[in-house]
């Protein structure tokens, strides 16, 4: 395990009337919790076993734990939506003084949304698909508020300004689906805030953007605190957590097991848990490569080796105004045998585009891929399906690309049914085979997606790309899902599965850290253009264009890792300065 | 510019849809191998004389080929003549304007009645206690599964027979439309509801769902505001079952309840083998058919705004 060395930034940028509430004279916590149980149903155990922590306006506490540990569930009955099976029981739940045990339902509707804002997870699906983003910011005013139409549309450009939106106008009369992750993770931080709540929940607010937006809207969270908010923060990222806490709890199966101040947990944790935590995300953040890259030379002089071939592809959409927006531009790249690509860009930089079109999901407008020398892209459907068991692909979520009634043993028997095995025995034989592949035993054959873990999801998703006997594994963000923990093994896996089966990787991600592990070569894109490319460790090192350093300082990091890639001091005020400067549009009013 | 060219190409398929139907049905018809003539004359007991027989096939056509009949009367119908009635003796267009109005509002009741109810059950029902479930769909069951005209006599025993509220037959008035309606109605609220709430079930489980609580917004509001506008979705799905359940119950309703209209005018078509007629009252369904489908595509880019993209 690493040392973590901290160095903490927010006490300066807490205002001096924060670091007033902190003197003796403590004013009595905004949220009092004690010894609260959640449980569903008849079940045994309880999914949260009696916790106790107490949260004070302009304080961040910072619950961190796996998925399953209680996290959200605590959240959720903060805001008394726990669900109808849910019994809650507690020796004291407060809000500002009033007990939130025994209130009613109409009660508990003017505390949400008013005084208590609540971010979810999950960016895409927490805002409504079928209303613009204009009417889900302004539904808490209009619940809530006194403020009549004018007014509130008003409000709603100013909101959507001050969480970073640029274009808020515009923004406002588009729906979810055509803004990208992050400005739907900004514009539900919008809505969340929008009746000044004094308490603010996040369940992982950062966990599915890339670095340069995780630091905006870190930024964003900083200053909400600063303004006198509490704020109750989810997540399993370590590097988040101190950056924007106060205090850390650390949970584990419903129970807190270590609670205190971010820099002791952090540089001395007590419970073997928390040490386990620390252990898995520096491994994640911090491991050695395992094997040595290629070289540039190496490669360069197996030419016939292209596995694929991109030449100056382009796409185009057209935009809803009826102007047409081009989203990757000339890209053109190549991907040699046993070599592993990493594609790094924010969110709407075009990496999924680009994705799509070397899968063949998406013909290209212009240019063309080539797989193995021949053409691919202008092939027709019919005439790529022979040819698509070649490139497999890993998603960021593979539950969502499992069939829910399919076990595992059809999920992959199926994949074998492609290159032609159908019999039942020698199915189950291969699926077998393939399990141990990934690491899994043949238990987990009659079991349905929605009966695994996310890890062995994300097991059970490789070893279906590896069914076919693919050339080439297309990884789009496959861990980006995963807890930091599980992260590790399944980056470790796959690394070792490429070495044995000499696969060629594309690896997309926004995750540096990620993509400097397991790269070979790396191709950053901004606005679909590729802005810089070559060999990993010579761009991390020392990248040239803006923009790539502007993605490398953004990693809110654990604060010992800067040294790693070079010598530049990159903690985070000077990356929320340098940010602020460069995107100019992150003034936070409120 | 993309809507007008996919209104385009629908029509343009519809135009087909119209052609093949038409063409079905006259192949069917002639496939029987009646004499028209006959029917014409008033059938078998009129006993018409040779020479007759003779006049009426030179008057309506019928000594030509079938290939010319057949192209005579596509002609026609483009022109929008469709042909006397054999038995009315009248045109078929006239015979179905005549008729078209009474089933029109029976249709259009019955739409509303079901649409309104199943949308209403179905938000009442989702997710709610087990009992309320399962009574609920129990009754979906009991009523989808009967046929329309079990439901109707049943209907008319309660209502007409015993408590002597409503009509048992006629088509003038309000009252006399209230049984069809429900005829009709009934057995598309509950496939309607069962669809709908499954749907509802499912919306309600979503992230965005949690998210409009944590605003403060009560069931009512999450329910009308958020829910309600997801489930329509597979309601349009559905109006193409919806409106053959129409066209198909109004047959037997209107034949139970003797109301006029065009379900009874085309039992009473079928019966005399009035091609002319049967043939008329089918490409207006089929029309018609065309016309709604058309109008669900362009309602789904109105409900699903992800849906205007794509064609």
């Amino acid at each position: 395990m690493s040392t973590i060395v901290l160095k903490k930034d927010s006490q300066k940028l807490i205002g001096p009337e924060v670091a007033c509430s902190r003197s003796p004279q403590l004013p009595p916590p905004l949220i009092e919790v004690e010894n609260l149980s959640v449980r569903f149903g008849h079940r045994d155990r309880p999914v949260i076993g009696g916790i106790s922590f107490t949260l004070r306006r302009g304080e961040c506490l910072a619950l961190v734990g796996e998925s399953g540990s209680g996290k959200s569930v605590t959240s959720r009955t903060l805001v008394g939506l726990a669900g109808p099976r849910a019994e809650v029981t507690a020796n004291r739940l407060r809000l500002d003084g009033e007990d939130l045990l025994s209130i009613r339902e109409a009660a508990w509707r003017k505390i949400r949304g008013r005084r208590i804002g609540f971010v979810m997870q999950d960016a895409l699906g927490s805002l409504d698909p079928l209303r613009t983003v204009g009417r889900e910011v302004a539904e808490p005013l209009l619940i809530h508020g006194a403020l009549n139409r004018a007014q509130r549309e008003a409000k709603v450009i100013e909101l959507l300004r001050s969480v970073g939106i640029p274009e808020p106008e515009l923004r406002a009369l588009q729906y979810p689906h055509q803004l990208s992750g992050g400005l739907r993770q900004r514009a539900l931080i919008a809505s969340a805030i929008a009746c000044g709540p004094e308490l603010l929940i996040a369940d992982e607010p950062t966990t599915a953007l890339d670095a340069a937006v995780q630091a905006q809207v870190l930024l964003l969270l900083e200053s909400l605190r600063n303004a006198n908010t509490a704020m109750l923060i989810i997540s399993h990222d370590l590097a988040v957590v101190s950056r924007l806490a106060d205090r850390v709890a650390v949970m584990h199966q419903g129970l807190i097991v270590e609670q205190g101040p971010i820099d002791e947990v952090l540089q001395n944790p007590q419970h073997v848990y928390t040490q386990s935590l620390l252990a898995a995300a520096s491994y994640v953040h911090g491991g050695n490569r395992r094997w040595a890259p290629t070289t540039m030379n190496e490669v360069l002089s197996n030419k016939d080796e292209f596995v694929i071939n991109a030449d100056n592809v382009t796409k185009t959409f057209p935009n809803p105004d009826g102007k047409s927006r081009t989203v990757v531009e000339r890209v053109s790249f190549v991907l040699r045998r046993k070599e592993t690509l990493g594609i790094v860009g924010e969110s709407g930089s075009g990496k999924t585009t680009l994705m799509r079109m070397i899968l063949g999901l998406e013909k290209p407008d212009a240019g063309a891929v080539y797989l193995r020398g021949n053409s691919w892209t202008s092939l027709s459907s019919a005439a790529q399906r022979s040819e698509r068991r070649r490139i497999q692909v890993i998603f960021q979520d593979p539950f969502s690309s499992f069939d829910p009634r399919y076990t595992v043993e059809h999920v992959i028997g199926e994949a074998l049914g492609v290159i032609g095995i159908s019999g039942r025995k020698e199915r189950r034989q291969q699926t077998i085979e393939l399990l141990r592949w990934v690491r899994l035993d043949a238990s987990i054959l009659p079991r349905r997606p929605i009966e695994l873990s996310g890890g062995q999801r994300q097991r059970v998703a490789i070893a279906r790309a590896l069914a076919p006997r693919p050339e080439v594994l297309v990884c789009d963000e496959p861990v980006s899902a995963l807890d930091v923990s599980v992260q590790a093994q399944i980056l470790e896996l796959l690394e070792d599965l490429k070495e044995r089966l000499g696969l060629s990787c594309l690896f997309i991600s926004h995750d540096l850290d990620i993509v400097h592990r397991i790269s070979d070569r790396v191709m950053v894109m901004k606005d679909g253009v590729v802005v810089e490319s070559g060999d990993v460790r010579e761009i991390f090192a020392r990248p040239r264009h803006e923009y790539t350093r502007l993605l490398l300082d953004a990693i809110p990091g654990l604060p010992a890792k800067t040294s790693r890639w070079s010598a530049q001091d990159s903690h985070a005020e000077s990356t929320a300065t340098k940010l602020e400067q460069s995107e100019g549009v992150l003034e936070v009013q409120l | 510019m993309t809507l007008f060219k996919r209104i385009a190409w629908r029509l343009l398929a519809g135009v087909g849809v119209l052609w093949c139907t038409v063409t079905l049905a006259f192949v069917a018809f002639h496939l029987i191998g009646d004499d028209p003539v006959v029917t014409i004359l008033g059938g078998e007991d009129a006993q018409p004389s040779k020479e007759m027989i003779a006049l009426v096939r030179k008057e309506y056509g019928l000594d030509r080929p079938l290939s010319v009949q057949y192209a005579q009367y596509l002609w026609r119908a483009v022109h929008g003549d469709l042909g006397q009635s054999y038995r009315l003796h009248i045109p078929v267009a006239r015979a179905i304007s005549q008729q078209l109005m009474p089933t029109l509002s029976l249709m259009f009741s019955a739409t509303l009645v079901s649409v309104f109810l199943a949308v209403a059950l179905a938000l009442l029902t989702a997710k709610r206690a087990p009992w309320i479930r399962s009574f609920s769909s129990g009754v979906e069951l009991v009523i989808s599964s009967a046929p329309a005209f079990v439901l109707g006599t049943l209907l008319l025993l309660a209502f007409s027979f015993q408590l002597n509220w409503l009509p048992s037959f006629g088509t003038s008035g309000w009252e006399t439309i209230v049984l069809p309606t429900l005829a009709l109605a009934l057995p598309i609220v509950a496939v309607l509801t069962q669809v709908l709430r499954q749907e509802l079930e499912d919306i309600l489980e979503l992230p965005f769902i949690v998210t409009a609580r944590a605003r403060g917004l009560s069931e009512t509001r999450v329910r009308l505001g958020h829910a309600l506008r997801h489930a329509l979705i597979p309601l349009l799905t559905l109006s193409g079952f919806i409106f053959a359940s129409l066209l198909g119950g109004a047959v037997i309703v209107e034949t139970l309840f003797s109301r006029q209209g065009i379900g009874r005018l085309m039992v009473e078509a079928t019966g005399n083998k009035d091609v002319p007629m049967v043939l008329g009252i089918t490409e207006l369904s089929a029309l018609i058919y065309v016309v709604v489908n058309l109008i669900v595509d362009l309602l789904y880019a109105v409900v699903d705004p992800r849906v205007k993209g794509a064609v």
